[in-house]
């Protein structure tokens, strides 16, 4: 399940773009791969991304993930749900489980990412 | 005397199967010259009963609180520990598994760290507690570490009235590793608050205090908390767990971090170890708490049972960036510790604390009236105070031990500004006619 | 399901007399005092016996039943060295007491130095590290100090750890405050040469190894590794969990280990205690002795005594000196095996995992196709419909403990076993005959393993409830 209007990273995160900001999280393939998610760290709105760096985890019973966040900019919110039910990650990997949301300071970036069907086929070779 | 099952006509039957004619086939990846060839140079085998003998011979020749009467504490406690414990401690079934990792054959074992986490934490009154770590010192060190990581600073104050060892094993932890540590001294005994105003800054991770501290005096501790807290920085206090039979709990003075040497329940002084490591710490710092942790769930039939929980921080998953990098604790004295307060109860604990207290003042209050003899601090104590003696405390020592009395701690060595200084230590398995005999020898030894 | 500690409703036995608690308020004042008492426990001795024996009943134990869990040495704990444990002159001995009435104690401590070193190979020892992972963090801060008093300039900021490492390596030497570098193993289970040469240099200061290394395999190339090391001028840091297969027959420093820890629980016949305590001695080469913490038990003339003046040392890692009870167990097995016992630990222990594997390494996946050491990897084989978590949970079935799952990293699905030295040949007949009727099951009847096990005092838990909704401790109101 690889929904086409988003965009990816090599590290497993969707971004859709909403304007000027962008809500990202992990892909399904994502957290299949971790299994049962118990635990998600995000950051405090207001923190200052740059493009791949580690802004929090995910964590199933017996793996951790960081997530990497495909793009530079401000966190402007965090998914709050998540606190209290993580497994909404494993639920609804592209709508209740989002995680944050950044105000791009690079909207450039955003081309760089990969299409639904490049990531398609980045999982199929098993990465 | 050898703990192998099997016959020479067993392992040869074995190498048929394996196809190999003779063993050292099997260890052919092993540098044939690095092979000892040369005797070890152990001693022969020793039956059972020359091994009793023998380790008898070794014991007989040691004085032990068990003979003699103890009034040396300073982080070891003699206290009674009921025969319920050893009796659980030594069931098979405890002390021969290993850690919990398959949940449904240990369901003792976490059953009984999930009731000791519980008792810890109603007895620091903070929110969770680790299984155990390896002792007070390195729990003081754990707590230090995730002090400097929650606040992302990198000094912490540590009062000179925390046990000298522990300070020790901080420092050595910390060295080279970027982080300050600084000491504050102490006035009438306990920690100079006025110092520590003056260093205190928002650079603290954290301040370390010992409740009572190392010379059995009473902290502030509610002033100090204030004072740690205006600076964002965490109050990390190490307690000595009986005292809380009667103390205030650490939770309800606002502590970020209780730690504490968990001997002085159920575990015997045994020259030093296996002790216990007690961690505990408020909610938010869980997730950077170090050491196993159990907690509650169900099974697949949906009844109560317990597994390991929160493993993420730890090292088998985390690696490098595990909380800690502790794997085997000390589970058995955990276990030791829990059947102990749970034999004890509330009261138990609590008499263990009065008649502890109740000794110590009456040793010193004996002891200021001797000639020669004063009490070294005016602040208000729990079981174990500081005298300083007409003599030199090792001569003293050495005379007691004749009366068959194991002498309080020589504090001179550890703190040069208390010279001809003892420890002393009262727990309430000293009764009134042991002080009384003690204070009537001390009365007999001249300058 | 075993009720709570807390759900009692009786008087505890009375252990100690209260004394006089109203005399308490003149000797400590008020402000000091908790009012409220402590919520511990309301339960008699005879509840409190039922109670723990009870839950006594639902572990599976050594005592119980074969315990092959690899990489951690279960083998028997002898009773007799329980006993001696026990001895008034050993367990109530204060830790602070003079020299001169603790002879006994310290002949003790350095009778087990003394048989540890012979064993080993190494020159000096310290017995204060509480565990395996203690005993790293005490090694590696002593190659910390060695290497600052070698050169002021302290470039050496890197720790080598092989992709096959237990995970208290790599967190051990991040402890430390070093970088960790992971080093690959090849195709064999080796550490990999090339891998490595690439990333030693000048700004290495160990490699942590572990020989037998995780995958049962003894690293061949260890002279040449441990040559490559040195010349980089670094230190071989030896991780001392695997030592069992070595034991009488090849000593770790002439291997060219330069420090190393030996995990006495594993090793030396001591018990694990449902996860400690253990103990964690470490053996070091001469050049590290200057460093060793404080204080070191040494001899003169017939007398014992504590040595404090150590001209380097890193300090102290722990109160006081260790486990000392612990300590007391492993002298008690040395004395007992003796010179002829201790030469047939490695050697057998090699040869029952060995047969163990080859009834085996046709039925599962053997990754590693070599002789192994004291214990080996294998993991199901391809297509089996079931995992390695349902082999280990069906295997409770049968009435063993499942070996270690998960570990190492490196191999997928793996399931390590090490039977040790004290099973008898019966035994791993017996066990692999319940591991060749599993291997069957996963064939024929997959979800016989997938709902194991049924055979135990609980079923699968649910672990992702656990961490999701973190019960850590009794509460009243539920
Ligand atoms: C390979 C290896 N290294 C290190 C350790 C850590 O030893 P300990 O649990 O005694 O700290 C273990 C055991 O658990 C191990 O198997």
């Amino acid at each position: 399940m690889v929904p086409a209007e988003l965009k990816y990273s090599e590290s497993h995160e969707w971004v859709k773009q909403e304007g000027n900001t962008v809500i990202i999280g992990i892909t399904d393939y994502a957290q299949e791969e971790l299994g049962d998610i118990v635990f998600v760290e995000v950051p405090k709105p207001g923190r200052e991304l740059k493009q791949k760096e580690s802004f929090g985890v995910a964590e199933s019973v017996k793996a951790v993930s960081d997530l990497f966040s495909p793009v530079s900019g401000k966190v402007v919110a965090v998914n709050e749900e998540l606190s209290k039910t993580p497994e909404l990650v494993n639920k609804e990997p592209y709508t209740g489980g989002w995680i944050i949301k950044v105000e791009l300071s690079q909207a450039g970036e955003l081309s760089g990412l990969m299409s639904a069907e490049q990531y398609e086929k980045l999982i199929k070779e098993g990465h | 005397m050898e703990y192998i099952g099997n016959t020479e006509a067993d392992n040869k039957q074995m190498l048929t199967e394996i196809g190999v004619s003779s063993a050292s086939e099997l260890w052919s990846d092993i540098p044939q010259d690095k092979i000892v060839t040369q005797p070890l140079g152990l001693p022969a085998g020793l039956s059972e009963l020359e091994l009793r003998k023998h380790l008898r011979n070794l014991s007989d020749r040691n004085v032990n609180v068990e003979d003699y009467a103890c009034f040396l504490g300073a982080g070891a406690y003699d206290h009674y520990i009921p025969s319920t414990v050893p009796v659980i401690t030594k069931r098979p079934e405890f002390y021969t598994a290993y850690t919990p990792y398959q949940p449904e054959i240990s369901q003792g074992t976490l059953q009984s760290i999930f009731e000791y986490q519980s008792l810890i934490c109603n007895l620091t009154g903070l929110d969770v507690a680790n299984a155990s770590l390896y002792d007070g010192a390195t729990a003081l060190y754990e707590a230090a570490h995730l002090a400097c990581d929650h606040t992302q600073r990198r000094k912490i104050i540590v009062s000179r009235a925390l046990h000298p060892e522990y300070r020790q094993v901080l420092k050595t932890y910390f060295s080279d590793a970027g982080i300050d540590i600084e000491e504050i001294g102490c006035a009438q005994g306990t920690t100079d608050l006025g110092e520590l105003r003056q260093k205190i800054n928002d650079q603290v991770a954290a301040v370390l205090v010992q409740q009572p501290n190392f010379f059995g005096c009473l902290e502030e501790v509610e002033e100090l908390a204030t004072l740690v807290h205006e600076h964002k920085a965490l109050f990390i206090v190490d307690v000595y767990p009986v005292s809380l039979g009667l103390l205030k709990r650490p939770g309800n003075y606002a502590a970020d971090i209780v730690v504490g040497e968990g001997q002085s329940l159920g575990l015997p002084v045994s020259f030093g170890g296996p002790y216990l490591g007690i961690f505990s710490c408020r909610k938010e710092l869980m997730r950077k708490m170090p050491g196993r942790v159990v907690g509650e769930t169900v099974d697949n039939q949906g009844r109560r049972a317990y597994v390991l929980t929160l493993q993420t921080r730890e090292q088998h998953i985390r690696r490098e960036k595990a909380s800690s990098n502790i794997c085997s604790n000390e589970a058995l004295c955990a276990l030791a510790a829990c059947v102990h307060l749970s034999s004890l109860g509330a009261r138990g604990l609590k008499a263990a604390a009065t008649a502890s207290v109740i000794g110590a003042h009456r040793l010193a209050d004996g002891l200021k009236d001797l000639p020669g003899w004063r009490l070294n601090f005016t602040a208000p104590f729990f079981n174990e105070f500081v005298a300083t003696a007409p003599v030199e405390a090792d001569d003293l020592n050495k005379q007691l031990l004749k009366h068959k009395i194991i002498g309080g701690l020589n504090l001179g060595r550890l703190y040069p500004e208390l010279p001809q200084s003892v420890l002393f230590c009262v727990t309430e398995k000293r009764g009134p006619e042991e002080i009384e005999n003690l204070l009537n020898i001390l009365r007999e030894i001249k300058q | 399901m075993e009720k709570s500690i807390f759900a009692y409703q009786s008087e505890p036995t009375e252990y100690i007399k209260s004394g006089d608690s109203g005399a308490i308020e003149a000797l400590i004042p008020e402000r000091f005092l908790q009012r409220q008492e402590p919520d511990l426990p309301q339960a008699t001795e005879q509840d409190v016996i039922r109670h723990f024996s009870r839950l006594a009943g639902l572990n599976y134990s050594v005592d119980t039943g074969f315990y092959p869990l690899g990489s951690c040495t279960m083998k028997y704990n002898p009773k007799i060295n329980e006993a001696v444990a026990d001895l008034p002159g050993l367990a109530g001995v204060h830790p602070y007491q003079d020299e001169k009435s603790i002879q006994g104690v310290l002949e003790l401590a350095y009778g087990l130095e003394q048989f540890l070193l012979a064993v080993s190979g190494f020159q000096g020892l310290t017995l204060q590290p509480a565990a395996g992972a203690h005993g790293e963090i005490t090694g590696i801060l002593l190659i910390k100090a060695y290497h600052r008093l070698a050169s002021k300039k302290e470039k050496r900021r890197i720790i080598l750890v092989p992709d096959t490492a237990h995970g208290t390596n790599p967190a051990t030497a991040a402890l430390a405050g070093y970088e960790v570098r992971q080093v690959k193993s090849d195709e064999a289970g080796d550490i990999d040469l090339a891998d490595l040469k690439q990333n030693l240099s000048p700004e290495v200061a160990a490699l942590m190894l572990t020989n037998p290394n995780t995958l049962g395999l003894f690293e061949k190339n260890i002279l040449q590794v441990s040559k490559m090391v040195h010349e980089a001028g670094a230190l071989l840091y030896g991780d001392g969990a695997n030592f069992n297969a070595l034991l009488g027959l090849v000593k770790p420093a002439d291997l060219g280990f330069d420090v190393m820890h030996f995990n006495l629980h594993k090793t030396f016949s001591t018990p694990h205690g449902g996860g400690g305590p253990g103990a964690g001695a470490v053996g070091v080469v001469e050049k590290l002795i200057p460093f060793l913490p404080v204080p070191l038990v040494k001899k003169k003339g017939e007398k014992f005594y504590f040595d404090y003046k150590v001209k380097h040392s890193i300090g102290k890692v722990r109160s006081f000196y260790g486990n000392f009870l612990i300590a007391v167990r492993a002298y008690a097995y040395f004395l007992a095996l003796g010179e002829e016992g201790i030469k047939k630990v490695g050697r057998q222990s090699i040869l029952n995992a060995n047969y163990l594997l080859r009834k085996l390494k046709d039925v599962y996946e053997w990754p590693y196709r070599r002789s192994c050491m004291h214990e080996f990897v294998i993991t199901p084989k391809t297509g089996w419909q079931v995992n390695t978590l349902d082999i280990a949970k069906r295997i409770i079935d049968y009435g063993y403990h499942p070996p270690t799952i998960y570990f190492p990293l490196i191999v997928h699905e793996a399931m390590m076993i090490e039977p040790t030295e004290t099973e008898t040949k019966n035994t791993l007949d017996e066990f692999s005959a319940a591991l060749l009727s599993i291997a069957q099951e996963a064939q024929t009847t997959p979800e016989l393993l997938k709902k194991a096990p049924v055979n135990s005092p609980v079923g699968r838990l649910d672990e992702a409830r656990a961490a999701r909704q973190l019960i850590l401790k009794y509460e009243k109101a539920r």
